[in-house]
């Protein structure tokens, strides 16, 4: 199996609070990776930086072998479009309809027509359990949490990307448009055979999605000497494991955390 | 009584806090630096399609012109009120269009225009772009193969560069006439002398140091309120204080400028017109 990014002895630090220290990280093709763990602890930053949106305080991201730093700005734009990237909170553009947020990118980066791009994004929005001609018209504002998820998965998903980053992709919404998410992240795998990188902390999604599931922890809760990533394995193995801040996370338990309210 | 060792604690904290002030300054200034060569760079490979470049010059220019009217207007009356008493001490009240014409020209017209505008669209503009950074739709940009600031700040830079000697004119025009309306009208210095002295001491040059100006102002506020947009913090807070320091560093800017700009032109015009010069 091929890897389509890796991440290598990867440190971040904003100013003075690191965030991330010697992650190592291999994303294999066609598989679904799930990263969790409690806020903070670094999963977004850790897809930001795979995607190159950030760049690390030290260490290397390769895309397929290639070191992304070497890439000139041309090719970066270019390789940059084999990912596709669903915010958190959707990020689509408030000025633009819908249907111009699904069809930046074509517009953007290909010479197609007009017809040819509404044909995609009529196609793009079908995909996603909309329809053109009731959303493509809105702006972001008019649109519900879930629709704006939607809408921004059908505009990461317009220009066929091989690797999809889904960054918390059911926070904030209710179980049922919850699952359509899963659902939409499931589909979009079997329909396209893309690469899924999840970061989530909803232990349906990790159920539902996960091929391998990496379990990142917070850097202030850790000693100088342990690694940070404290989990790597299946979905089934995770559910199972004998590390208490694993299972702590996993079962959702407040246990010591507790005290430290009180002592606050 | 505080202590010596408090006292001394307190020096301590002053310098240090001068001290870090000072850095501030300098990191900002360097960033701002890198910031508009980033810019320039783009601003080639990255001109802006219409449809991008109109929208932003309509909301930077067209939107503006009620504004700078306005106080284009208000201008002219106000330096006629205030210079109309100490021609009159004189008795050189004809003379009156001198002052507020060439004033109004080579200073408050190009000043007070740019000051609005970077009170009405270089806050906005950092508030927008700041909203933009806090909900990732910056990142969501470089997501999709866009250069955000090829994308977002050439085109504003061009609007602010472009359209601000329009409004400069636009105010200087509607402050020229709401000046000679008052001076005429209510203060009744008479038409004919006004306008006689006026074409007498207003040369093109003073018209042109204005313009000159402008453009240096346009510019300023335009990568002032994008570069503090860009860097804005998380949060309603963090977006309105981008929002206040894109007008405070535009304000204090445009002044800085003003001076260094009135200082440069006024010994270039020595130069290229030694004869003019009045002795």
């Amino acid at each position: 199996m091929s890897t389509l990014v890796e991440l290598c002895q990867i440190q971040m630090r904003f100013g003075p609070q690191a965030i991330l220290r010697d992650i190592h990280l291999e994303v294999e093709a066609g598989k679904t990776l799930v990263l969790i763990g409690e806020s903070g602890c670094g999963k977004s930053v850790t897809m930001k930086l795979m995607m190159n949106l950030l760049r690390p305080t030290s260490g290397e991201v390769l895309w397929e072998g290639r070191r992304v730093d070497d890439l000139s700005e041309r090719e970066l734009v270019l390789r940059r479009l084999k990912f596709g990237y669903l915010f958190q909170g959707g990020a689509l553009f408030d000025s633009l309809s819908v249907f111009e947020n699904v069809a930046f990118s074509l517009r953007q980066n290909t010479t197609l027509n007009e017809t040819t791009i509404t044909d995609i994004v009529r196609e793009r929005l079908r995909d996603v359990g909309l329809e053109m001609h009731v959303v493509g018209r809105k702006k972001p504002a008019e649109l519900s949490g879930g629709m704006r998820k939607r809408v921004g998965l059908a505009r990461a998903l317009a220009i066929d990307p091989d690797v999809m980053l889904y960054d918390e992709p059911t926070t904030g919404l209710d179980p049922i448009m919850s699952d359509v998410i899963n659902e939409l992240i499931l589909r979009t795998r079997e329909r396209r055979g893309v690469t899924s990188i999840v970061v989530t902390h909803d232990m349906h999604t990790v159920r539902k999605v996960a091929d391998r599931v990496v379990m990142l922890y917070p850097l202030a809760r850790l000693a100088p000497h342990e690694p940070q990533i404290l989990f790597d394995g299946t979905a089934e193995e995770v559910f199972e494991c004998d590390d208490s801040r694993v299972s702590q996370f996993v079962r959702g338990e407040a246990r010591e955390r507790l005290l430290e309210l009180s002592a606050a | 009584m505080p202590s010596a060792g408090s006292a001394t604690h307190d020096r301590m904290t002053f310098v240090h806090n001068l001290g870090k002030l000072v850095l501030d300054l300098f990191i900002l200034a360097g960033d701002l630096t890198l910031f508009t060569l980033q810019m320039l760079r783009w601003i080639v490979p990255g001109w802006p399609r219409a449809n991008v470049l109109w929208p932003v010059m309509y909301q930077i220019g067209v939107q503006s012109v009620p504004v700078i009217l306005v106080t284009g207007g208000f201008i002219g009356m106000v330096l006629a009120v205030q210079a109309y008493e100490q021609f009159a001490m004189m008795h050189m009240e004809n003379q009156l269009g001198t002052v507020v014409n060439v004033t109004l020209l080579k200073e408050l017209g190009p000043v007070l225009a740019a000051v609005m505008l970077a009170g009405r669209v270089g806050s906005s503009m950092s508030a927008q772009l700041g909203t933009m950074r806090v909900t990732e739709q910056i990142d969501a940009l470089t997501a999709l193969g866009a250069n955000p600031i090829a994308y977002l700040v050439v085109p504003r830079f061009l609007a602010c560069f472009l359209l601000i000697p329009m409004l400069t004119l636009f105010a200087d025009g509607i402050g020229v006439l709401s000046g000679w309306w008052f001076s005429t009208r209510v203060l009744g210095v008479n038409s004919f002398y006004y306008w006689h002295y006026s074409r007498a001491f207003v040369n093109a040059y003073d018209l042109w140091s204005g313009i000159i100006k402008s453009v240096f102002f346009g510019a300023s506020i335009s990568l002032i309120s994008c570069h503090r947009g860009f860097h804005s913090r998380a949060g309603a807070e963090g977006v309105g204080q981008a929002a206040t320091e894109a007008f405070v560093y535009s304000f204090i800017v445009i002044l800085a400028l003003d001076f260094l700009l009135g200082f440069f032109l006024m010994e270039l015009f020595n130069v290229l017109f030694p004869k003019l010069v009045i002795i």
